[in-house]
């Protein structure tokens, strides 16, 4: 049943990134962006986290591909009659994704076995992947990374509103 | 096996249930609005549709000739849109909306047999989360709306309405950080168990009394998020035409228009299981009235299940009929007016009532 | 139950659907919209081992994640609004004037 689920909510998810890649329209880009972004949050969901999944849906698909749309809407971006790739460069690259996708799969398939940890098999936790657990760790171990994200968070309204603005006159 | 059948049945009819109920008042709630504003601006409104002279007091006009009239015209659509979007946004707009009802609980437990069914269609323990994703998703119809028309002054709507509906989200957002302090659960049907006791014995201990800023700012940043008056400029009637979907016709103008309904009767329904007990009746546990002078009203668990969806939907109603008396009194706010309350009034306060509960609560500790 | 290896597989799979779109594409903001794809695929790979360790720290890094890719967006789009201001062009291949 699981897998079921897996391979199909899987296969949507690689076309639909296929789909952010090969379509010539930005705003069509976007959405196929959108999309891969949902149904990851369900993949969060299947692996018991549920606040991570909740803040895919909110941060990721609800604020950051909104401004992604903005930004296309302002500069009215259609398709780019302009854009080709050379053919050497397009072969070469699907080559080497190729090759490494492969080669990740065999390791995969080779050390499998040797992951540390319980695994998937054993049940999660009561409350593992809730808003208490995650939020208790960011309070109390990862403390110093939180504020300094906030800091981070700062530099970047600031550095997007100094970049993005007009000069007038 | 047979229980997983069971499960299942149940969980559908609750949504079914829920979807039509919801989808039948939006539909009336049209119909509200064009009496209640033509009583507000002391006029007859619309009373021409009937059935051989019976008009039913607007049955007739919502049931048939409202919903007939958008499905029945032609559907327009401008030279040079993207087709694929043009259709895509009236169902993204409409998506989220109604989503988002399945966490909203309009009772307590119905006991069949030895079978307990929670009223509430989605039982997630992130129910608050889940409400704030889908009011996320919800800009989405917007933007697009207003991109997929080919016409600049509805891009405009559609720049400006999601604008403010990103804004928006921040202060509801905050809201609600109030109100999950406050309960310490992010579950609505646990908060609304938890607003069942009472103060000085006959008080309920709803919501509003915790948290009467946090009221305020929701029911502000709700009715900014579904673009009601006085935060309609993206819709503007009497400048943008209908703003992000001017160009829209028929069926899918019709899922814009509902939309707005439907979000009315969200931010109703999310504003009474918040603020107001939910479904809770004064009084009334589990099994029967307890009343503060010792008397009893023991009562089976389908006159309470019924007693407490009654209770849900009057106050529901009652928020519904608020926002369109809202709707029919104030005046538009200018854009920059517009975000500097969100941004410059709603947030700090957010801001504030969110520190002001967290020292409360470590003073004298939950609820 | 899915072994964790499937989930780390998928995540390479997008990893390699965001490099080539980063490489192949000339327009600007669908580069950005590959970056994105494959910090997400990073995403998935770590909460796929934050469960089979069953350690919250996993769900943690990929919350850190997600601000610096939002932080990230802003001023990159920032930049590309800019860019686009003054050569009204986005497309990788005309903005060659720092290239030797």
């Amino acid at each position: 049943m699981g897998f079921v689920l897996f391979f199909l909510l899987g296969g949507l998810m690689v076309a639909s990134a296929l789909g952010v890649v090969l379509t010539s329209h930005p705003v069509r880009s976007t959405l196929c962006l959108v999309v891969t972004l949902f149904l990851l949050a369900v993949f969060f969901i299947f692996l018991d986290a549920d606040f991570v999944a909740a803040l895919q849906v909110v941060v990721y698909a609800g604020a950051i591909m909104v401004v992604f749309l903005f930004v296309i809407m302002l500069l009215n971006l259609q398709v780019d009659p302009h854009e080709r790739t050379p053919p050497s460069w397009r072969f070469f690259t699907l080559g080497g994704a190729s090759v490494f996708v492969l080669a990740v799969l065999y390791l995969l398939r080779a050390a499998g076995t040797l992951l540390p940890g319980p695994g998937m098999q054993s049940a999660a936790p009561a409350g593992f992947g809730s808003i208490e657990a995650v939020g208790l760790r960011l309070y109390t171990q990862y403390l110093l990374q939180f504020e300094i994200t906030g800091l981070l968070m700062l530099a970047g309204v600031i550095g997007a509103v100094v970049l993005a603005k007009r000069r007038v006159g | 096996m047979d229980s997983l059948w069971f499960e299942l049945a149940v969980s559908t009819i609750k949504a079914l249930v829920v979807l039509l109920m919801v989808l039948q008042l939006a539909g009336m709630l049209g119909w509200v609005e064009r009496k209640g504003s033509a009583l507000i601006q002391d006029r007859i409104g619309a009373n021409r549709a009937s059935i051989f002279g019976f008009a039913g007091a607007g049955l007739i006009n919502t049931m048939m000739a409202d919903p007939l009239k958008f499905l029945t015209k032609e559907d327009l659509i401008p030279e040079g849109v993207d087709h694929l979007l043009h259709t895509l946004a009236p169902a993204v707009h409409l998506f989220p909306a109604l989503v988002t009802f399945a966490v909203i609980p309009f009772g307590d437990v119905l006991v069949i047999g030895d079978h307990t069914i929670n009223l509430q269609v989605a039982p997630l323990n992130v129910g608050i989360l889940f409400i704030l994703a889908m009011v996320s998703l919800g800009v989405y119809g917007v933007v697009l709306g207003g991109w997929a028309s080919n016409n600049r002054w509805s891009l405009l709507g559609g720049i400006r309405g999601s604008a403010q509906m990103i804004s928006y989200e921040l202060a509801m957002g905050l809201a609600l950080v109030a109100m999950i302090m406050t309960y310490g659960t992010l579950d609505l049907q646990a908060m609304v168990r938890g607003q069942g006791g009472h103060f000085l014995g006959f008080i309920p201990a709803w919501g509003i009394w915790y948290q009467p800023l946090a009221f305020i700012i929701f029911l502000c940043a709700g009715i900014a998020e579904s673009k009601r008056v006085p935060f309609d400029l993206p819709e503007s009637e009497s400048e943008l035409v209908s703003g992000f979907f001017t160009e829209y016709s028929g069926t899918k103008h019709l899922m814009f228009f509902m939309t707005d309904f439907v979000e009315v009767i969200l931010v109703a329904g999310l504003v009474t299981t918040l603020f107001f007990g939910g479904w809770q009746v004064p009084f009334l546990a589990r099994d029967g009235f307890h009343f503060p002078g010792g008397a009893e009203l023991l009562l089976p668990n389908v006159v309470v299940a019924v007693l407490q969806i009654v209770s849900f939907s009057v106050k529901v109603l009652f928020f519904c009929w608020l926002q369109i008396m809202i709707r029919w009194t104030l005046p538009r706010f200018r854009y920059d007016q517009l975000m500097r309350l969100g941004w410059i009034g709603l947030l700090p306060l957010g801001f504030l009532n969110a520190i002001v509960t967290a020292v409360v609560i470590l003073a004298w500790g939950q609820h | 139950m899915v072994p964790t290896t499937y989930y780390v597989g998928l995540s390479a799979i997008l990893f390699a659907i965001g490099v080539i779109g980063v490489l192949v594409r000339r327009n600007a903001i669908v580069m950005f919209l590959s970056i994105e794809l494959m910090l997400n695929a990073a995403n998935l790979a770590f909460v796929a081992f934050a469960r089979q360790q069953q350690s919250v720290d996993g769900q943690v890094i990929v919350f850190f994640v997600m601000t610096v890719a939002a932080a990230e967006a802003a001023v990159g789009l920032a930049i590309i609004i800019a860019v686009f201001r003054h050569r009204q062009t986005i497309n990788a291949d005309e903005l060659r004037l720092l290239r030797w």
